[in-house]
């Protein structure tokens, strides 16, 4: 095995592109990815990889022509955040329904307006319903194994479907942490070429992306999508083992910390993950039985992967990074509807929104959380709590204050 | 219809098509289609960028020897003008200038013909559209000015472009032709009459396309490395006039009364435009006289 490198996240994603051997990378800069398209490119033009790096025009170009490499048999590898994200958005409809089986990195970037540059979750939920595989990373040695993981799974003829890889802006992508390489025999034994079913080529002509004329036909592709996706679930704990063997390093879906005896549980995801950990940490140490659940696969959304590990705990908070206007956390919903039907649900199931625009969620904070699943007779049922400390809402005062805003209208 | 077909028999069969929404987008519906050819459809401002992906795709294999040299295709984007003229041009743009080795078809009918002919960036004064229509505030229909895209994209400095009319069959053959000894992008733009958004009987269709010739109203042309020669001067113009009454999209121009200063304006235009061509290239044209005018 390599020596252990130190690298930022959008180092580790490149470098899963290249041990990944990918032919194709469209491009377009937007922070907080562009290190990524910046490292491919040197490698490519130092002879390092051989591959075709363009840069396109747009977003919603880069993406189209994502696609349709794609379908003409390469392995096409691609990233961008946020605006990027959303201004190609049609394209990710498109990809999907046209089975192209690319690895798209998203670096989470909120969404303007404000403009701002650090991560939430709103972009990349937003193509929650797309037809995307979605795996969210917490560290930057998740961001190397699940694009590996992403394109076993992707070309897997069962499911043919692409993938969203998401690291956090910033808190990820800029952060140097220890990353192995797999080495490209091992990736050569765990990743097979991409064998490619009717790509355009002279004398087999082919039609993609054909309209239908008929809801019937059109609702017919749509469940055939539902039930690749549904299929890739299980084509990732297959891939996951066989990633095992030859790595040591072990991914799932919903990842349990501390469980066996929890009472109180945190469903989290993403790089923040990692302070929850601690706040778990630190409860144990005072004796509460807390534990933590992270969700790391999105779509398909793991409903009895969550059911089975949270059914018969007492309290449940889910923590969204994102915010749904008139609604609230994302996933705080979708984790109420898998544990619906189970009988012995827990008793509160909280909502906690924090780390909107990249807004740090402390310690402290998370604790905080776990103080409101002990005492839920404190809480409002169904109704978000947002996690804005005295200290952030001075910090907002003071701005306004030296920006000369009295609070009376003049 | 008719030039895809010129295409085909030029290009023959190893071509993928590339489209955006459009007119031809419903030629194939799924599981059926016409062409001998491979056809993919993108999204309405990117087929360009599609076309960008298959090229380098298949590029990047060769090289790579994953996909034999006889399995190579030419890779042909066909659009309509909203596409072209509109909601595409960024990308069309982005391919020229990084220099894709394609060809562009635009089917220019001169409005959103498929969704019920709205304005576009290539409907000419004059016409009424269904965003556009004439009315007694507004009598001239739309007042805005068609985009000249062969000089947009001449502005990019590739090796070939042309105008085409399908009435012009041996003329667009050539152009054809012409273009495949070039690589890069290799761009095209084919009058194409819409019977149903114009307002005229399709057994019209050749005469329309050739009377918009004669009258000067479409300029056939190439443009190799930036320099443009007319490949048809119709020596003596025939007045706008003719090509504009047989459209119902120019009858508010007639009817109930002409408007004499629209029509000239057009007639204007279309002089200007070849007695600075015949100046450049040194050739004789008579141009047609624009209405006069009755002082008020």
């Amino acid at each position: 095995m390599r020596e252990v490198d130190m690298l930022t996240g959008n180092v580790a994603a490149a470098w899963a592109a290249r041990i990944a051997d990918v032919d194709y990378i469209p491009a377009y800069p937007i922070t907080p990815q562009t290190e990524i398209i910046e490292t491919l490119a040197s490698w490519i033009s130092q002879g390092l990889m051989k591959a075709k790096l363009v840069q396109l025009e747009s977003e919603h170009s880069m993406l189209t022509a994502a696609g349709t490499a794609s379908l003409s048999g390469a392995r096409v590898f691609t990233a961008t955040s946020s605006q990027g994200l959303l201004y190609g958005f049609e394209m990710l409809y498109n990809i999907a329904g046209w089975r192209a089986p690319l690895v798209l990195v998203n670096v989470s970037r909120a969404v303007a307006a404000p403009i701002t540059l650090e991560p939430d979750h709103n972009d990349v939920l937003a193509a929650r319903d797309s037809g995307f595989i979605q795996l969210h990373a917490e560290k930057c040695q998740e961001v190397l194994d699940l694009i590996l993981i992403a394109y076993r799974v992707a070309e897997d003829h069962r499911v043919m479907l692409p993938v969203i890889v998401n690291m956090d802006g910033f808190y990820l992508s800029f952060t140097r942490e220890p990353v192995y390489i797999p080495s490209k025999t091992d990736v050569e034994e765990f990743l097979p070429p991409y064998n490619p079913p009717h790509p355009f080529r002279a004398g087999r002509p082919v039609v993609k992306g054909a309209a239908v004329l008929g809801g019937h036909i059109y609702a017919y592709f749509k469940h055939n999508i539902h039930e690749s996706l549904l299929r890739a679930g299980d084509v990732f704990k297959e891939a996951a083992a066989g990633f095992r063997e030859v790595t040591g390093r072990f991914h799932s879906p919903v990842e349990g910390f501390l469980l066996d005896d929890a009472e109180y549980v945190l469903v989290v995801t993403n790089s923040f993950t990692s302070i929850a950990r601690k706040a778990v940490v630190r409860l144990r140490e005072k004796g509460v039985p807390a534990g933590l659940v992270k969700l790391v696969m999105l779509r398909p959304f793991p409903s009895s992967d969550i059911m089975e590990k949270l059914r018969g705990r007492k309290a449940v908070a889910v923590f969204d990074q994102n915010i749904s206007p008139g609604l609230g956390g994302v996933i705080y919903n979708e984790v109420a509807a898998a544990l619906y039907h189970v009988k012995n649900r827990p008793e509160t199931l909280l909502s906690a929104i924090g780390g909107v625009g990249g807004k740090y969620t402390t310690v402290e904070e998370f604790e905080h959380v776990f103080h409101m699943l002990m005492h839920p007779e404190k809480t409002q049922p169904g109704k978000p709590v947002f996690l804005f400390r005295a200290d952030e809402l001075a910090h907002v005062q003071t701005a306004l204050r030296l920006a000369g805003y009295t609070g009376e209208e003049t | 219809m008719l030039v895809l077909r010129a295409f085909h028999k030029v290009l023959g069969p190893n071509v993928v098509f590339v489209n955006a929404a459009g007119c031809l987008t419903l030629l194939q519906v799924y599981p059926y289609t016409p062409n001998k050819s491979s056809w993919m459809y993108t999204a309405f401002a990117s087929a360009p960028a599609g076309a960008q992906g298959i090229r380098d795709a298949l590029d990047i294999l060769m090289e790579k020897g994953r996909v034999n040299s006889f399995e190579d295709l030419k890779v042909v984007v066909v659009t309509g003008d909203g596409a072209a003229y509109d909601i595409g041009l960024q990308s069309t743009s982005g391919a020229i200038e990084r220099g894709l080795d394609f060809y562009y078809l635009v089917y220019d009918n001169e409005a959103y013909g498929n969704t019920g002919f709205q304005k576009s960036g290539a409907t000419p004064y004059g016409s009424a559209t269904a965003t556009t229509p004439p009315t007694e505030r507004n009598p001239t229909g739309y007042t805005g000015v068609k985009k000249d895209l062969f000089e947009i994209w001449r502005s990019h400095k590739p090796p070939y472009i042309a105008t085409v009319a399908p009435s012009h069959m041996v003329d667009m053959l050539r152009k054809i032709e012409t273009a495949s000894q070039f690589k890069g992008p290799k761009l095209f733009i084919a009058f194409s009459s819409c019977p149903t958004g114009w307002g005229f009987d399709p057994s019209l269709s050749v005469r329309i396309s050739r009377l918009a010739v004669e009258c000067g109203i479409w300029p056939l042309k190439e443009s190799v490395y930036g320099k443009v020669r007319h490949t048809y001067i119709p020596t003596v113009l025939k007045p706008v006039e003719e090509y504009l009454r047989h459209q119902n999209r120019f009858r508010h121009l007639f009817t109930p009364r002409k408007q004499e200063t629209a029509i000239a304006s057009i007639q204007e235009q279309v002089n200007n435009y070849w007695l600075e061509a015949a100046k450049n290239e040194g050739f004789r044209i008579t141009v047609a006289k624009p209405v006069t005018i009755a002082p008020p």
